[in-house]
């Protein structure tokens, strides 16, 4: 039996001011080397839980586990196991490709070498090489999403948290994002916990799926079995039947 | 640690030196702001010591006291007068005085002499009278008052200047009257018109003035505009990387590199550190920069020349303290604002009002009584007078300890302040 990449048990969360509690008693377990989609309709919860997960934001029940650590009492140790990659291109715009890799990834506790190593590596794959020295507020909306995916990974993490990675590229560099996820996850193991709402995407990258509605899991398995359980065509499909056709951001 | 320190040092700098408009507000906004503003008040100090007035004078009196009066005027060395004839209409002051021709203009009353001669006559008649002396001529009337010398000024001559004016114009005033008393007390007692050589002795043995600039290290030099300004504006343009700090602070918690980096094995205080050793740097070399215009440029200006205190590592040592407190207040304001234009707008504003309360825009001893409590809250106050200790009164560090010692407690107040923001927003 393989371990768990992540463990959240009876999991209760509630922002600071509100009655109300995003999550209670949620659980979920998130295996090592799975590529793991977590869906939901806007307002469901699926940042939140992210940023539990990662330790942006304290729960004040229950307990995640990372890699066995509890995120809660090993925040900074863990940090050096996971990699984040949010939906802002939270980096500098201010300075290129390779100052960016090399800020985070001293920040990652990576040395001078590895960090040289690592930025030509990186660079080259995602296709960023010739444009290194340039400064990112001069790029497009999808080098600025490969710059974004870079400084996650930077630091080989053994879990790396996406959310929604590929918001508002084209075909190709969306393609590129999913297959560089895909060669990480099979060549180097990485436990890949995903969100977004390209549902065509999720179906190409991810071998395990959970749905999240209103602070609770309301599916958790492999695409296929759930698809055969609730007899749909695919995850839009099970989506839709699961969640409903309402809108369900206001 | 060191590392992760130096990379992030090295990450500001890149930061910094790409924010051009920044690095104008920190640079040459002040320059400029110190340049201008000694300038301005230099040639207000030269105005009333070196240049004169342009003013119109004139002179309807037809007798000696009137003529007596224009030469006391000339004698104050204030003005430049431009006489105008006698019959000339109020109307027509005016309109020469809109016509930029001068910016005074005195009028001296048609019966000026005969009037001051009967004031005085009186005068001596009632002195003797009251020294116990009887002249059998002595009657004491009561006459009409002397019509008083007019002045018209343009409306742009601000009250300091009116004043000065006024106190020149006085003086004058006071020695015409002065030599026509004395005439008439010696006319009483001898019969005999005052002799011109005794006239000339009595009114020109006045008392001098003799003054001296306190010091402490016992240099004589006399403060001037630049000495005044220099250390001011620098502090200024200190307190001004609220501008760029503070910006680039809010930037990054809008952008989500806050919340990227708290996902990184790193301590956010590393960044802290980083931010306030960076802009520690970039406040010393402002003041560098300012005092190397004040002691090189300036003199090529025409501007007086900065004289920096012997004591330079005391120099050193304020500005940096004064620095860090200029650091942490922008950091401070770039943690509680929620955007860019928030932290631009209340760090300059605030910056501005803590000038002017400080007493970087008027001196602080002419302050209201109730803002002397108020102005110990300011920061740049005490920066203010650390720098004053050195640059105008010659001490050394060890003189300027009282007032370095609540900036510091201020800094550091504004330190907590700021870990309190960072762990409130949950970014710490």
């Amino acid at each position: 039996m393989s371990n768990a990449a992540v463990s959240i048990n009876h999991l209760g969360f509630t922002y600071p001011g509100q009655s109300s509690s995003c999550f209670s008693n949620l659980s979920l377990t998130v295996q090592e080397g799975e590529r793991f989609g977590l869906f939901g309709p806007n307002g469901a919860g699926k940042t939140t839980l992210m940023h539990c997960m990662t330790g942006l934001l304290s729960y004040q029940q229950g307990s995640i586990k990372l890699l066995g650590y509890e995120i809660a009492n090993h925040k900074k140790s863990v940090n050096k196991l996971f990699g984040y990659v949010p939906q802002d291109f939270s980096f500098y715009q201010e300075l290129s490709p390779a100052e960016n890799l090399a800020f985070f990834g001293a920040w990652a506790g990576l040395q001078k070498n590895e960090i040289k190593n690592k930025t030509t590596e990186l660079l080259e794959v995602l296709g960023l090489a010739d444009v290194r020295n340039k400064r990112v507020e001069q790029f497009s909306g999808g080098m600025k999403r490969r710059v974004n995916l870079a400084i996650g990974v930077m630091h080989n993490p053994r879990v790396l948290f996406l959310d929604e990675p590929t918001v508002g590229v084209d075909v190709h560099t969306r393609h590129a994002i999913i297959n560089y996820l895909i060669k990480l996850n099979e060549e180097g193991g990485t436990t890949l916990i995903y969100t977004s709402h390209q549902l065509a995407e999720a179906e190409e990258l991810c071998n395990k799926v959970a749905l999240i509605d209103d602070g609770r899991i309301i599916a958790h398995d492999t695409l296929q079995q759930l698809v055969a359980d609730y007899k749909e065509e695919g995850l839009e499909g099970l989506f839709i039947n699961l969640t409903g056709k309402s809108f369900r951001d206001s | 640690m060191m590392f992760k320190l130096s990379s992030t040092i090295l990450k500001d700098i890149r930061i910094l030196f790409r924010d051009k408009l920044g690095l104008i507000f920190m640079f040459i906004m002040p320059i400029i702001l110190a340049i201008v503003i000694t300038a301005v008040q230099n040639s207000t100090f030269e105005i009333l010591n070196t240049n004169t007035v342009p003013t119109l004078l004139c002179n309807r009196d037809t007798g000696e006291a009137g003529k007596q009066m224009e030469l006391a005027i000339n004698k104050v060395g204030m003005f430049n007068l431009k006489q105008v004839t006698p019959n000339i209409s109020e109307k027509e002051i005016a309109n020469r005085m809109h016509a930029k021709d001068a910016v005074v203009a005195i009028v001296i009353p048609s019966n000026f002499t005969q009037k001051l001669k009967q004031k005085s006559e009186e005068t001596a008649k009632k002195a003797l009278k009251n020294f116990g002396m009887s002249i059998d001529s002595m009657h004491v009337t009561d006459n009409d008052s002397v019509q008083p010398v007019t002045v018209f000024y343009h409306p742009v001559l601000q009250e300091s200047f009116r004043r000065s004016i006024q106190g020149a114009l006085k003086s004058s005033l006071q020695m015409v009257q002065n030599r026509e008393v004395l005439k008439s007390l010696y006319f009483s007692l001898n019969e005999t018109a005052l002799p011109d050589s005794l006239e000339n002795e009595l009114m020109n043995n006045q008392l001098a003035i003799n003054e001296i600039p306190i010091s402490r290290d016992g240099s004589r030099n006399i403060p001037n505009a630049t000495q005044h300004n220099i250390p001011a504006w620098t502090i200024f343009a200190m307190f001004f990387v609220v501008i760029s700090l503070g910006s680039s602070v809010v930037r990054e918690k809008l952008n989500g590199s806050f919340v990227r980096l708290k996902t990184l094995p790193t301590n956010y205080l590393i960044a802290l550190i980083s931010k306030q050793l960076t802009y520690l740097l970039v406040t010393f070399i402002q003041a560098l920069v300012i005092f190397s215009i004040g002691i090189w440029l300036f003199p090529f200006m025409g501007l007086p020349r900065l004289n920096i205190p012997t004591d330079i590592a005391g120099v050193i040592i304020v500005t940096l303290i004064c620095g860090w407190c200029a650091v942490s207040y922008a950091i401070m304001i770039g943690v509680f604002a929620k955007t860019q234009e928030q932290a631009n707008g209340i760090g300059a504003v605030s910056i501005v009002l803590m000038a002017a309360v400080g007493g970087l825009l008027v001196p602080s001893f002419a302050m209201p009584s109730s803002f002397q409590y108020i102005l110990k809250a300011s920061p740049l106050h005490w920066c203010l007078q650390s720098y004053y200790g050195l640059f105008l009164e010659g001490g050394k560090l060890r003189d300027v300890i009282l007032n370095i010692l609540p900036l510091l407690g201020i800094t550091l107040l504004i330190q907590l302040i700021t870990l309190y923001g960072l762990k409130r927003k949950n970014l710490i």
